[in-house]
């Protein structure tokens, strides 16, 4: 049987805001179809959750498989790959995948949210995943009995910090502010730590190493000094950025990045919605991007039944 | 249909890892036995981990000898079938 790619609708994301617009489409008995890179989003790095209501405390793994279960309850297919190109060249979307599929749907959910902001500096893309990480949850433990460095000030770079230090000779945090950002109570566990060297005002330049990183260049944002240091680990906790440059083509952005929508999650283009933390919502909750992406689905549906109705390939019918 | 169950899975993971926690509970949910090697405390397997597949992230799923880094549905429903 060869695969279908054309459906009613296709959620890009599987998040919270994605995996709620699957539940509703699919109660909708929408021919709906995600497609993301993996389940959960950054729900999936939420240690500690207490304010989605009807659980006083879930860790965000547990949350995740909860959505997952509840999704997986109405069989809604699932395509595991990159979203490359989000296009409309007719009266169907299209949407082109990293291992080279185009899939064509009436409307499309974008609930892609966001993903780990690069230092874009020479050597981070080279050695991701050879000392170079985003994730110290996931990775710190390898480090264990090396010098590293974490880069960003904020609270994710001092929570990598904290549990860094513990295991560690010696961890560098480096911040360009000249002050750290992070909660007061962070700031001074870190401070108080002896092998912790805070240096802020102070730019990462360059990660260098050979097979597996072995040092870091800085440059004081002050004085323009340069440093050499040796390190072993690169954590990068510089914040998040919208995972929509696939979407450029189609939609005007906002300053950073995000996709505007009305409250009626509508992106301005007839059959396009978005939801969850891709979006300029104030506020990135779990909660929020639920509701969102609820609306995003009912949205789409509304949307699809007052179209002409088409073939299995989404020709209209003359 | 008892094919995959003949298939060598081994996971290399951290304990606090949310990825592999969900590559673990995939393989579970799908009735696939796998071997786990907690790369934090057990230096030989990170050893052969960072051997194997050439860099220094968790999860990494070796499927009959086929590494697959991080964890990727797409690429393990191929491997696992």
């Amino acid at each position: 049987m060869p695969d279908k790619t054309y459906y009613e609708l296709i959620i890009l994301g599987a998040g919270p805001a994605g995996m709620t617009a699957a539940v509703y489409a699919a109660r909708k008995q929408m021919d709906v179809l995600i497609i993301s890179e993996n389940v959960g989003g950054q729900t999936t790095w939420s240690a500690e959750i207490e304010n989605y209501l009807g659980y006083k405390f879930i860790t965000g793994p547990e949350l995740v498989g909860k959505f997952e279960e509840h999704v997986n309850e109405f069989n809604v297919p699932h395509e595991f790959t990159r979203v490359t190109r989000l296009s409309r060249p007719g009266a169907n979307f299209a949407i082109e995948t990293d291992d080279g599929r185009t899939f064509t749907a009436r409307a499309v959910i974008v609930a892609t949210g966001k993903s780990p902001r690069l230092l874009g500096v020479p050597g981070e893309k080279e050695f991701t995943g050879r000392g170079v990480t985003y994730c110290a949850t996931c990775d710190g433990p390898l480090f264990s009995g090396k010098e590293v460095l974490v880069a960003g000030g904020g609270n994710s770079g001092l929570d990598a910090v904290v549990q860094l230090m513990k295991i560690c000779p010696k961890v560098y945090l480096v911040e360009r502010d000249p002050k750290l950002r992070a909660d007061a109570v962070m700031v001074s566990r870190v401070t108080a730590a002896e092998n912790v060297e805070i240096l802020t005002a102070t730019a990462v330049v360059e990660i260098r190493g050979e097979t597996f990183v072995t040092g870091v260049t800085l440059k004081g944002l002050d004085d323009g000094a340069m440093r050499d240091i040796p390190v072993e680990g690169v954590f990068v906790e510089i914040g998040l950025v919208p995972n929509t440059d696939f979407v450029k083509e189609v939609l005007r952005l906002n300053p950073i990045g995000e996709v505007p929508v009305d409250c009626a999650a509508r992106t301005g283009i007839p059959g396009l919605y978005a939801a969850g933390d891709v979006t300029d919502v104030p506020e990135k909750q779990i909660i929020i991007a639920a509701g969102d992406g609820a609306k995003a689905a009912l949205g789409a549906y509304s949307y699809v039944v007052r179209l002409p109705a088409t073939d299995d390939w989404g020709r209209m019918s003359t | 249909m008892a094919e995959t169950s003949t298939k060598k899975v081994t996971i290399y993971s951290t304990p606090t890892c949310p990825y592999c926690r969900q590559a673990k509970d995939y393989l579970s949910g799908r009735g696939i036995e796998f071997t786990e090697l907690n790369v934090a405390t057990d230096m030989d397997a990170r050893n052969t981990m960072v051997q194997r597949s050439g860099q220094l992230g968790v999860p990494v799923i070796e499927v009959d000898g086929q590494v697959v880094v991080g964890f990727n549905r797409g690429k393990l429903d191929e491997l696992l079938g």
